[in-house]
């Protein structure tokens, strides 16, 4: 066997064969699996074993920190360095500081949302071996892979080979680092 | 009597028609950005859309070589062409995000092949949008000081108890929050592009553009929830957006402006015109893009509805502004309505806005005209000239006839006023025609996913008896999310 190898990879036809050889990969005990589609399957989640990411509450975070920022803007250049007297109203005049607050919030959170995403998903990554395979151009297109990495405690190569070929899938691969 | 399945037709339309596989709607929608042949018709219309942009640049430059001297703006019409240009195209805007992010929340399936260029359609209307307020005092390298809060040698801030400069954080706030949503959407089909691509600089191209996305498990997870938090967050931001904008209007004392309704008035308004420009860009695109498989009649349809929709509500805002200025018994609100309907000079403009903005909406009522892609078009041009005209009425006779007599005037717009109007639809038109020649028009993974083969179906017959081990191991044996 090649030890340059990072994975078996499988190749489907259909989001069920995916699914269902996912939830068989699992049930094996592999855990540095990973499956590829055209378009997300929120079953797939489940079928291998994906935990709810953090994102949202980095989302929520970055909201407040946009609120307080907003605010705190605010009282530093009305209360704080630039005092203005309009209209006897008074310098703390919270509430029409609501409105910048609140767009900042959005602002704040939709760039946690977006760039945590990316972070958490470890892109931007142009190469990644998955890429060598040719066939793996359709996991964009059509088709639905699915991936035991070499660095699984229970991979071997002869028998997760055999083992992916048992789950029926249209041909499988070998994964050159 | 119907049999079911014509029943289930009608009620949950098929939203992409044809016999399509995940391979033919990737590979359609997708070589339309990647041929090599541009079709001359592209090459008419960008010319035409260029040439009418070049308009933009000739009064830009002109407007900073002389001043605003050049437009017809005067006293007391200090507010004229380019707040209505600018209220005009921001509220346009306001489609691409509903689109995206509302009809998402209310998983309306419909939304998934016009949303892309809705967005488009957003980015493109702010950016028009964004020029006016920068260059209509005629001297925008002054503007960066009181529009921004920056630490600058004169030691001044902005004021930001001014709806003006909450107008600034709305706008900035909402062309970064439309372009993250936009891009974030293109991710997975810019990806498609570049394992399609056969030219090597389109590959290079479309390759960085899509960040190396693979389509992983693990990053579709948190691809999905980043794209549902943005519609999240998108669906207050797009509110508030027109909202603000009308209490640039609204926090004043002008009679016609000052009134507590605008917000969910000039929203609805927003939406309607934002519409209208949606069906503007989808009906030709489905036609000169063959795109019928995927922007049916039904969606259509369901455009003209909410067109409708929005239209009566606007119509309700114009009856109750008229309420308002009786009831409020203040002679200058009265006199304000009695002058915008019929004593005043600009009466003709007011009722032919009723005309575009009331009365030919009132053909969709009728199927007819909501299923016909051509009547569609013919309103939506009338609904987008008469949400300008709503622009030109509120603002211009609100202004002309103010609480002094003595400082009523006149007012009409001067040419350069119209070339920098006109100019930036040509701007708009050019980005769009640049947009449909690269980048994939409609959704491509998220119409994958309205395909039937794209369920997941229940799982083999061998594998239920596995089903209470698998809610054992859950726990157990998962990699954490690392």
């Amino acid at each position: 066997m090649d030890s340059n190898l990072y994975g078996v990879m499988a190749e489907f036809d259909t989001p069920t064969a995916v699914v269902d050889a996912a939830n068989k990969v699992r049930l094996a005990g592999y855990t540095k699996t990973d499956a590829f589609s055209p378009f997300p399957l929120h079953e797939i989640d489940e079928a291998l074993g994906i935990r709810r990411s953090i994102l949202p509450f980095l989302v929520f975070c970055g909201g407040v920190i946009g609120m307080l920022s907003g605010f705190a803007l605010q009282i530093f250049i009305h209360y704080i360095d630039y005092p203005l007297n309009i209209g006897g109203r008074p310098y703390l005049s919270w509430p029409s500081f609501i409105p910048p607050a609140y767009e900042l919030t959005i602002l704040f959170g939709g760039f946690t949302a977006v760039f945590g995403m990316l972070f958490l998903n470890g892109l931007p990554r142009p190469y990644h071996p998955v890429f060598n395979v040719p066939r793996f151009a359709l996991a964009s297109r059509e088709k639905f892979f699915l991936l035991i990495e070499a660095a699984d405690d229970k991979y071997n190569y002869d028998e997760t080979t055999s083992f992916m070929r048992s789950l029926g899938p249209q041909e499988v691969f070998d994964v050159p680092e | 009597m119907a049999d079911l399945k014509e029943i289930q037709q009608r009620v949950y339309p098929p939203m992409v028609e044809g016999d399509h596989t995940f391979a033919t709607v990737s590979d359609k929608i997708g070589d339309y950005a990647l041929r090599k042949r541009t079709p001359l018709a592209w090459f008419v219309g960008f010319g035409v859309a260029f040439m009418v942009a070049q308009l933009l640049m000739v009064s830009v430059v002109y407007l900073l070589a002389k001043g605003i001297g050049i437009f017809g703006t005067n006293q007391p019409v200090g507010w004229a062409f380019p707040i209505i240009n600018f209220v005009w195209w921001i509220g346009i805007g306001h489609a691409g995000t509903l689109i995206s992010a509302i009809l998402l929340l209310l998983n309306q399936k419909w939304r998934t092949s016009i949303n892309r260029f809705a967005e488009a359609m957003t980015l493109f209307a702010v950016a028009c949008a964004a020029i006016f307020p920068v260059i209509h005092t005629g001297r925008p390298w002054l503007a960066a000081y009181w529009l921004f809060p920056y630490p600058n040698t004169m030691g001044i801030w902005p004021q930001f108890r001014s709806p003006l400069i909450w107008d600034v954080f709305a706008v900035s706030t909402y062309a970064t929050i439309s372009l993250l949503f936009w891009y974030v959407g293109l991710i997975p089909d810019l990806a498609t592009l570049r394992d399609r691509a056969k030219n090597k600089y389109f590959k290079f191209a479309y390759g960085i553009l899509s960040w190396g996305w693979r389509g992983s498990a693990r990053h579709w997870h948190r691809y999905e929830l980043a794209y549902l938090l943005l519609a999240g967050i998108s669906t207050p931001l797009v509110l508030s957006v027109h909202s603000i904008v009308s209490l640039d209007f609204s926090v004043s004392q002008i009679p016609g402006w000052h009134a507590t309704f605008f917000p969910p008035y000039f929203v609805a308004g927003a939406i309607y015109a934002g519409f209208a420009m949606v069906l503007i860009l989808c009906i030709p695109l489905r036609v000169w893009y063959n795109m019928k498989d995927f922007i049916t009649d039904t969606h259509l349809h369901y455009m003209g509805k909410v067109m409708l929709a929005t239209g009566l509500i606007v119509g309700y805002s114009y009856v109750m502004e008229a309420y308002f200025g009786w009831y409020s018994a203040s002679q200058y609100e009265y006199f304000m309505i009695t002058n915008r309907i019929w004593n005043g000079p600009y009466w003709y403009m007011y009722w032919l806005l009723i005309f575009c903005n009331v009365i030919a909406i009132q053909s969709l009522w009728f199927k007819y005209f909501r299923e016909s892609p051509f009547w569609l078009f013919i309103i939506s041009i009338i609904v987008s000239i008469g949400m300008w005209l709503e622009r030109f009425v509120i603002i211009v006779t609100s202004l002309q006839r103010d609480f002094l007599p003595s400082s009523w005037a006149m007012y009409a717009p001067s040419l350069w006023d119209w070339s920098l109007y006109v100019g930036t639809i040509g701007f708009f038109f050019t980005l769009v025609f640049l947009f449909v020649r690269f980048l994939p028009v409609i959704s491509i993974f998220e119409v994958r996913t309205l395909l039937p083969g794209a369920t997941v179906h229940g799982h083999q017959q061998d594998f239920e008896e596995n089903v209470v081990e698998i809610e054992y191991t859950w726990e157990r044996t998962d990699e954490p999310n690392k």
